[in-house]
């Protein structure tokens, strides 16, 4: 007893100076994973506990996401888009800026609302609780966690009454940030750069169609459009446009992005009765 | 036993103290500071650097009407020199010539469709800024490891946008590539102490460095990297040329 604590102690400010260069980019084992348990979740006035999703994420997440969270479940190889990396902590649905890690909410609405054009399906049979439990348990699989704070949502202004010149408006605010890039001038996905895209991984990657009538992955609420791209879609090609687009030409640009969509909308009609047509990339800045 | 785990506890506490010591005696080390100097070269016929295709954008392709762009994974100048490469001192640094961050800001501009510098150094938290000098859209999107502590983000860049101002939190090779313009590949090696990037010729030097014996490092994107031992005297100047085989 006496010389096991003698040497342990002797060690410590070793082992102390040995993990200060940094900290390696080694796989999180089971082991590491075990000590994480503890981790919490809070949305609402609802608390997770990371322990009592054990069970959940064996039955429900296992076979895609994996037993380590890294997205290498069994049958992550017949999947496209990949499971979700849980590990790194990158999430395309955030309500944070770029590079930050999104909110409780944030993770417990991508349980709930699925995800569309991909094979993660919509996981509201679960009860709120179970949801706000697996939160908790997707926290324990990254460091991140342990080391940073989820990022502040972005402000969002109430919405504005939708006009003709608001929409007017969001044509020119697409053309100025060059959303046609990859989107194309009719949002048919079919511009210059879509089809070299590729994710964080190196697949290819689509951008988002918004004639063919599927919901866009983070939510189709006006609200939801307006944080896709004033947050970006981390680990994908779309970026933040939070410092270039001031926030009520965001709005404008929600309005205009409605246009294109297959769905009956107000803006849709209003754009007809304009008789809009899709931006000239080859005309000069500010005359579309 | 009492006894003896108090006499661990003091001995471990000395041991404590004394690193500490260690740590804080190379404060003492800032006059005198030396430098590290040399070339480094590539051996052998530099691979060929295929040209890009930017009629994707004619904003890009009109820029380089005259002047065609290349990939730049090689860049090889007279003599042999090899641009681009970065040299750091990967051990032998303690104290505050390994921890102090430049005050300077290093900047990574985007330029004709192409990034200027394709490989830019810094310092752990040291900041840098991303400009665009260009009438197109970029996005600026840096794709480290997430595990080593620095974050992935991604930022739009349209004609006209100010700066992104950023820094990273762990040393690190991290590539940056505009999705929007997939030829745009480039590079931020981000280290612990002085650095330096080789010039067109491919010589470098490396200032402030304390004297003492170290170990460079000399990073290549295609060649990975090679080590020297070099010893500084105080006010003096060290010389390590390093050689890369073409493969």
């Amino acid at each position: 007893m006496r010389t096991r604590l003698g040497k342990w102690s002797l060690l410590l400010p070793a082992a102390a100076l040995l993990a200060l260069p940094g900290i390696s980019s080694a796989q999180l084992t089971q082991q590491d994973l075990a000590q994480k348990l503890t981790a919490e979740s809070h949305v609402a006035n609802m608390t997770g506990h990371a322990k009592s999703a054990a069970a959940d994420y064996r039955r429900y997440c296992v076979g895609c996401h994996g037993e380590l969270g890294d997205g290498n479940g069994e049958n992550a190889v017949w999947l496209d888009p990949k499971p979700r990396n849980f590990q790194l902590g990158v999430f395309k649905c955030r309500s944070t800026p770029t590079g930050t890690l999104p909110t409780d909410s944030d993770l417990f609405d991508s349980i709930g609302r699925g995800f569309d054009r991909s094979n993660m399906p919509i996981w509201n049979t679960l009860t709120k609780q179970q949801r706000v439990d697996l939160v908790a348990w997707i926290k324990h699989f990254s460091p991140r966690w342990a080391n940073e704070k989820s990022g502040d949502p972005i402000t969002i202004p109430p919405e504005p009454e939708v006009t003709p010149e608001r929409i007017k408006a969001g044509r020119e605010v697409f053309a100025r940030v060059q959303c046609w890039k990859c989107h194309g001038v009719a949002g048919q996905a079919n511009g210059p750069s879509a089809s070299t895209l590729t994710d964080d991984l190196g697949r290819p990657i689509l951008p988002y169609n918004f004639t063919e009538g599927s919901r866009p992955k983070c939510g189709d609420t006006d609200k939801d459009i307006y944080r896709i791209f004033m947050t970006g879609l981390d680990g994908t090609p779309m970026p933040s446009f939070a410092d270039n687009i001031k926030p009520e030409e965001a709005w404008d640009l929600v309005f205009y992005l409605r246009t294109f969509m297959a769905q009956p909308s107000k803006e849709k009609a209003m754009a007809k009765q304009l008789g809009l047509k899709p931006v000239d990339p080859n005309a000069p800045a500010g005359q579309q | 036993m009492k006894t003896g785990f108090s006499r661990a506890a003091v001995l471990s506490v000395v041991v404590l103290v004394f690193c500490g010591a260690l740590l804080l005696n190379q404060k003492v080390n800032a006059a005198g500071e030396g430098k590290i100097s040399g070339t480094v070269k590539l051996d052998g016929t530099a691979p060929h650097m295929k040209g890009i295709d930017m009629s994707k954008d004619p904003y890009c392709s009109k820029a380089h009407a005259t002047d065609p762009a290349h990939l730049e994974n090689v860049v090889v100048g007279q003599g042999g020199g090899l641009e681009n490469v970065v040299l750091y001192i990967s051990e032998g640094l303690s104290g505050s010539a390994l921890t102090e961050v430049p005050t300077q800001v290093a900047v990574f501009d985007q330029k004709n469709c192409v990034y200027t510098p394709h490989v830019l150094a810094m310092d752990v938290n040291q900041k840098f800024k991303v400009t665009t000098s260009d009438q197109t859209t970029h996005n600026i999107h840096p794709n480290p490891n997430p595990m080593t502590g620095n974050i992935p983000w991604n930022q739009s860049q349209p004609p006209g946008a100010s700066p992104v101002e950023k820094s990273w939190k762990a040393t690190e090779v991290i590539p940056v590539q505009c999705n929007i313009h997939p030829w745009m590949h480039g590079w931020f090696v981000v280290i612990k102490g002085p650095y330096a990037t080789t010039d067109a010729s491919g010589n470098y030097t490396i200032n402030n460095v304390p004297p003492g014996s170290y170990t460079v490092t000399a990073w290549q994107e295609e060649y990975n990297t090679q080590t020297q031992k070099v010893t500084v005297a105080a006010g003096g100047t060290g010389s390590a040329n390093f050689t890369f085989k073409a493969k």
